[in-house]
């Protein structure tokens, strides 16, 4: 789950990062009166949206009065923005984080992530802030410095110290640079964040550390115990079908193509997508009714399908095992007799019961092709297609 | 593979009253797992199945000689009943459960490093099929008739992925000495690595094929040790060309975040590693039958 930049500030605050002084408004009244009360003589005026490259998309503008403040906050309010990671159709601005400006001496990258290869906490940093961290590896990967945390004992100060004196830091900021970086770590571990990247890190002309910009992401497996994280989820930066999805249990994820997936299973779901590809056709999306595929998501799967006018035809695929081919069958027709599918429809079962399941499908007055291998059922939905 | 499971593995259930735990036991049972009990803490000396029910591991591991274990409990408790698994002296535990947190896996593993090589538990999954010997054991929730008694190994991230690959092989005749699902988690207990090494030191196994997917380190991992240390063939399959960038393809660890990472560069790098490519989902059968007639 990701979070605004405002909301990831907030947090990191809380475990003794300095932030520019800010606030969060929905309207230009608003603005303006923050402005005045943030006080300081010049202002930067935040899109809050859940992308990077904010800058270049027109999602930040600096401002020199209360005025600007309040017309850059009414040109931003209710547009979307498009950066190169929204995709096309952009996200909606409904919140403005006014922040006063800092007068920056240099700008530096923090990071922290799961390492997947040491399966513990990495910490990496670089004296290049600013750029995006793809950009840092590619243009200056020698300015990248790392520190592997042992999270059984959390991170110790030599290991902030080593990254602080490894950017650079004059030694009277040393301390501060320490207590910043291993409030991210804290953050970080005691939220069940997966990231969390302050881009860029600055030291201000006053010799201040502050995070200019933050980003932080959480693990969904962990909201049952973070409810004050999951309360910041914004559903507006989501994908609605996403949502749809999310909330009955299916994992979802829209994609450009026309033909219409229904797959028990992650891994079977991306290599049917790949059949689909290899047979010329393109996946509108990859859903995940579940291994179980019980008749409830079936259902709940072929309303979410059908929701998406790019789909011009719907391949399902399920491969059963415990539960039965003949069960998963009774599913799909119960399914068709509440949803009215309008494209050609495309069945692949496999597994325990797979004649019984077959039959049942064939009985039934449901309209449909039926396919017998994973390739078999990727060539007829592209066929259905060009029909 | 005798390694993991076999006809004497001592099997018993963590969550064994629940739902998912009762049904799962049943299906064990009835494919011949030796299971001898389960713990369900605050039942103990009661009978679930005609078998006991103990309050930890430690009695049940102490009344039956248990050495296997499954996990049946929500994510929230997964963490701690692995645990108390390792310290119970289990051997190898396999925890099926989806949603467990990467912060409690992660403690999970470092707490496991208190044990010497010899007395550590391998754990399986979490989010898995499980492990099945076909003919012997299944410690898992796969449908155990798909799978014909043989000498390939399977490894896959994906349960249902590894049933399509089971049941192509068993359409083409050929066998399975034991599937190990090692679950679609980003941080999970055994590696393809761990297990693809496994499998080089059995004799029950010829060679052995590893069904990945976009997102982390693994599959490379295991190609490399593939390519220094293993005489057996290795065959790979690795889904999600067209999973975009950035994205969670339904497994948490499904997702492209660095080099290597994604399909087509995973596949270019085990092709290096010597590994033979199922270029497609569907022909994972006819690419294991070609290498084994090359043998």
């Amino acid at each position: 789950m990701d979070i605004h930049e405002y909301q990831a500030k907030k947090i990191l605050s809380n475990f003794g990062v300095t932030i520019p002084r800010g606030g969060i408004v929905y309207s230009p009244e608003n603005a303006e009166n923050k402005a005045r009360e943030i006080g300081g003589s010049r202002w930067v005026v935040k899109a809050q949206i859940h992308s990077g490259a904010r800058g270049k998309a027109g999602g930040i503008i600096v401002c020199n009065t209360p005025l600007e403040v309040a017309q850059a906050t009414d040109k931003l309010l209710g547009k979307k923005l498009v950066t190169n990671q929204t995709g096309p159709e952009g996200k909606i601005v409904n919140r403005i984080y006014i922040e006063e400006a800092t007068d920056i001496e240099k700008e530096l990258y923090l990071g922290l992530v799961f390492d997947r290869s040491s399966e513990s906490i990495m910490v990496v940093a670089s004296t290049e802030g600013g750029m995006s961290v793809e950009e840092i590896s590619k243009e200056k990967p020698e300015t990248i410095i790392r520190s592997k945390i042992e999270v059984a004992v959390g991170m110790q100060n030599f290991q902030a110290r080593e990254l602080a004196f490894g950017l650079g830091i004059e030694p009277d900021l040393i301390r501060r640079a320490s207590d910043t970086i291993i409030g991210c770590y804290k953050a970080f571990s005691e939220l069940d964040a997966t990231m969390v990247e302050v881009n860029p890190l600055v030291i201000s002309k006053q010799k201040q550390i502050l995070a200019l910009d933050c980003k932080m992401s959480f693990d969904n497996n962990a909201m049952f115990r973070r409810s004050q994280v999951s309360e910041l989820r914004d559903k507006t930066q989501e994908d609605s079908k996403e949502i749809f999805a999310s909330d009955r249990g299916l994992n979802y994820v829209s994609l450009d193509g026309n033909i219409g997936n229904i797959i028990n299973g992650a891994g079977l779901a991306m290599a049917s997508m790949d059949m689909i590809k290899l047979a010329g056709g393109a996946p509108a999306n990859f859903l995940d009714v579940g291994g179980g595929a019980t008749p409830e998501k079936i259902v709940k799967a072929f309303k979410l399908v059908t929701m998406d006018e790019k789909v011009k035809v719907i391949l399902v695929n399920i491969f059963a095992g415990i539960n039965r081919c003949d069960w998963v069958a009774e599913g799909i027709v119960d399914a068709l007799k509440k949803i009215e599918i309008k494209v050609p429809l495309v069945i692949r079962l496999a597994g325990t019961n797979v004649e019984k399941g077959n039959k049942i499908l064939k009985e039934s007055k449901i309209n449909y092709i039926e396919a017998n291998t994973l390739e078999d059922a990727a060539n007829k939905a592209v066929a259905a297609l060009n029909k | 593979m005798t390694v993991l499971v076999d006809k004497n593995s001592k099997i018993i259930i963590q969550g064994f009253t629940g739902k998912m735990g009762s049904f799962h036991a049943d299906e064990m049972i009835k494919y011949g797992s030796n299971v001898v009990g389960g713990v369900t803490p605050g039942k103990g000396g009661s009978k679930h199945l005609n078998l006991p029910v103990f309050n930890t591991v430690k009695d049940a591991v102490n009344e039956t000689g248990a050495d296997a274990s499954i996990l049946f409990v929500p994510p929230a408790f997964a963490a701690d009943s692995a645990m108390e698994a390792a310290d119970a002296g289990i051997k190898i535990c396999v925890a099926i459960v989806d949603g467990i947190p990467s912060h409690d896996m992660i403690r999970i593993k470092r707490y496991m490093r208190r044990y010497i090589k010899s007395s550590k538990m391998t754990l399986v999954g979490p989010n898995c099929a499980g492990i099945i010997s076909p003919g012997k054991s299944m410690l898992g929730i796969m449908p155990g008739h798909i799978y014909k008694e043989g000498r390939v190994g399977i490894i896959s991230r994906s349960g249902t992925l590894g049933y399509e690959a089971a049941q192509q092989l068993k359409n083409l005749n050929i066998g399975v000495s034991t599937s190990v699902g090692i679950g679609g988690d980003p941080i999970n207990g055994s590696s393809f690595r761990d297990i693809i090494e496994k499998f080089e030191t059995d004799d029950e196994t010829d060679a052995i094929l590893m069904i990945g997917e976009i997102g982390g380190p693994q599959e490379v991992a295991a190609g490399e040790f593939a390519k220094e240390n293993m005489k057996k063939p290795v065959i790979a399959y690795i889904a999600g060309l067209t999973a975009p960038k950035g994205r969670v393809m339904g497994h948490a660890g499904a997702i492209v975040s660095a080099y290597g990472e994604s399909a087509i560069e995973k596949v270019e790098i085990l092709k290096e590693c010597g590994i033979t490519i199922s270029k497609n989902p569907s022909v994972m059968g006819d690419t294991v039958k070609s290498v084994l007639e090359k043998m």
